[in-house]
């Protein structure tokens, strides 16, 4: 049996807050950004992580691939912990893990010509790679993506919004990496251009069997990419499950309102749905509710929430709430 | 009569790189209460419309045509003249509520400043009507918390505070420019639902500008598709999604992703977004369309209208488009 690409068990990034309000000997505070997520990704699958702003998703991203400093484990497919590695033995394995990012112009350098943008990951991680090699490399890379090798030259602000993700997606490739993490890649394009970045993506992922990890507040397009898809809530995992059946047959209340407040591009549908209204406010992550942290704005709420967390488990389907699968009615 | 009339606006920017056109001969017309949906990519032109509507453009930006709201052109009239009308008859929300508020001004100044200009009141009764209105939008504990400065709200109550702040002088028209993009969909859900419910209660009528065809298939009874600084085409919205009459509006259709829907594969517009730069020639959709032809990239295609409410700016017949 194959190993699971990567496998997190129990994640943790906890960060220390200043409030304006402390004296210099004041202990920081602590905010739990991302609390015990767990999770396997065999090779090839994509696992699709949704949440609304400040739910954590982008942050654990970034725990991943040790952008910021994390508790638990982070295992690769060899039995490496990730996170116990040196930076220099963590160089290694950036070239098997790569990221592409939200805004497709701000994390491309404007002074650098598309060209030398997708070089630099070989320059880093290939350095024994002569300039010609890695001038071809970088044609083929571009030619898969969509773009034109004759613009090698051109600069990002040349490009339109779509095309600039085409080359954050190029320079990720280029070092062929095994998985990808996407960071809300498609979220600050147009429609039709998130459309084409969302197929090229699909097509990637058949052609070169990439492993995906994918980020994004937009249940449809994570739908419409992912095997497995993971809600996230206050730095918590609410609900676990393959696609097909999270979408289906949402167990968790806090899924269930969310999937209703998705609009639908569909008069007849959209005129009649129930939306699960959530009361209030997402909680201060400095003081999350005790118990579920869902519980101050879930409709099912009862007094057993305020106490422990649950965690149900049917097959391979977590959720965690005590009332897992009974319907909400809004 | 309609109670605003566009015919023909054009806006155009002047720029080092030469001439934008951003909004090319748009005519539509707004009905009292009714919700109008304003749909389009970036670059549709379909905030600078708006913007030109209330004399908000850039300084750069030069408009053209006709806007009749109450028998004065919008266009044509005095800054002080449409200082009478902005706000007070035709109000405007915006895009990112923290960018629109003032920052250094409790909200209930600057609501109140509001009341104070347009309807003469006395600053304690404007005050009093701004907590009432800040209860009509449903922020909890409006009496106190009037007095907090826009940091001291999250982004959904800001911009429940926004369209109360829009709604103060109970206007003929709101303008709502992506009031839900800077949103989670769970507080879009709940603004949406606030604005349909503001709008059944107060009757005026809504310019939803949007690019989300989701929240226009929600909200409106009618939309227009707009392309390259053009209306694509008109229709009300049933029609409009079931039996779209225009390449593009079909195009925009198949390119979304559905929560509801089991989808083989999203059917993307080939194609990068429309250079405004230059005096447009034929069909500005003409580069990306699949249904192109000789005579949609050197002519125009005028909007006509087709059936009862429906218009559409197509050369290609609509069998041609919905096969």
């Amino acid at each position: 049996m194959s190993r699971p690409l990567i496998e997190a068990r129990d994640v943790r990034v906890t960060f220390d807050i200043h409030r304006p309000s402390d004296l210099p000997w004041t202990p920081p505070a602590q905010l739990h950004a991302v609390n015990g997520v767990s999770f396997t990704l065999e090779p090839g699958q994509t696992l699709g992580i949704v949440g609304e702003s400040g739910c954590g998703k982008s942050t654990l991203a970034r725990a991943l691939i040790r952008m910021l400093p994390a508790s638990g484990q982070v295992i690769w497919q060899d039995g490496t912990d990730l996170l116990t590695l040196s930076p220099r033995q963590m160089l290694k394995y950036r070239s098997e893990i790569q990221m592409i990012f939200q805004d497709p112009l701000a994390s491309l350098n404007p002074r650098m010509t598309v060209g030398d943008i997708i070089a630099e990951p070989l320059r880093t991680h290939r350095p024994g790679m002569s300039a010609k090699e890695r001038k071809d490399k970088v044609r083929a890379v571009m030619e898969r993506v969509g773009l034109l090798p004759n613009q090698i030259n051109r600069y990002p602000h040349e490009f339109s919004g779509g095309q600039c993700q085409r080359i954050g997606i190029a320079r990720a490739l280029v070092v062929e990496p095994k998985l990808l993490i996407c960071d809300e890649p498609v979220s600050a394009l147009d429609v039709s251009i998130q459309a084409q970045v969302i197929g090229l993506l699909e097509e990637l992922r058949r052609d070169l069997g990439l492993t995906i990890i994918f980020i994004a507040h937009d249940l449809s397009v994570v739908k419409h990419l992912s095997d497995e898809v993971m809600v996230l809530y206050l730095g918590r995992m609410m609900e676990k499950a393959s696609s097909d059946e999270l979408f289906a047959e949402p167990r968790h209340p806090y899924t269930q309102a969310l999937l209703s407040a998705v609009p639908i591009p569909d008069p007849k549908i959209e005129k009649t749905k129930q939306v699960i209204p959530l009361d209030g406010d997402l909680p201060s992550p400095m003081a999350p509710p005790k118990g579920c942290v869902f519980r101050t704005r879930c409709p099912k709420a009862q007094a057993i929430c305020e106490t422990v967390p649950a965690d149900h488990l049917t097959g391979s389907h977590h959720t965690a709430c005590h009332f897992a699968g009974e319907t909400v009615s809004a | 009569m309609a109670l605003l009339d566009v015919k023909d606006l054009s806006v155009r920017f002047d720029t080092p790189e030469g001439e934008i056109h951003a909004v090319n001969g748009v005519s539509f017309s707004l009905e009292k209460g009714e919700t109008l949906g304003i749909v389009g990519e970036s670059g549709s032109g379909k905030s600078q419309l708006n913007f030109a509507l209330l004399g908000l453009l850039a300084k750069n930006g030069h408009t053209t045509g006709q806007a009749l709201f109450d028998g004065k052109d919008l266009l044509s009239i005095s800054e002080r003249e449409l200082n009478k009308i902005r706000a007070n008859r035709i109000a405007m929300v915006f895009q990112d509520p923290m960018t629109s508020l003032n920052p250094y001004m409790r909200i209930s100044d600057q609501m109140a400043e509001v009341l104070m200009l347009h309807k003469g009141l006395s600053k304690r009764a404007a005050i009093t009507e701004s907590v009432a209105m800040l209860d009509a939008v449903k922020i909890p504990d409006a009496r106190n918390r009037v007095r907090l400065y826009p940091h001291e709200f999250s982004g959904g109550m800001r911009q429940r505070v926004m369209i109360a702040m829009s709604l103060l002088c109970h206007p003929e028209i709101l303008i709502a420019d992506e009031p839900t993009t800077a949103l989670d969909v769970t507080v879009q859900a709940q603004i949406m639902e606030l604005l349909a419910e503001l709008q059944r209660e107060f009757g005026m009528a809504t310019i939803l500008i949007t690019h989300d065809l989701g929240v226009v298939a929600g909200f409106c009874e009618r939309a227009i598709v707009m392309y390259g600084g053009r209306i694509m085409e008109e229709a009300p919205v049933d029609p409009l999604f079931e039996t779209p009459t225009h390449p593009y509006t079909r195009g925009l259709l198949d390119a979304i992703p559905r929560v509801d829907e089991d989808q083989e594969a999203l059917r993307a517009i080939p194609g990068n977004p429309p250079n405004m730069t230059g005096a447009p020639k034929g069909c500005p959709f003409a580069p990306r369309c699949a249904l192109v032809d000789e005579r949609c990239r050197v002519e125009t295609p005028a909007l006509m209208e087709f059936a009862e409410g429906r218009a559409r700016a197509c050369f290609r017949s609509i069998e041609e488009v919905a096969a």
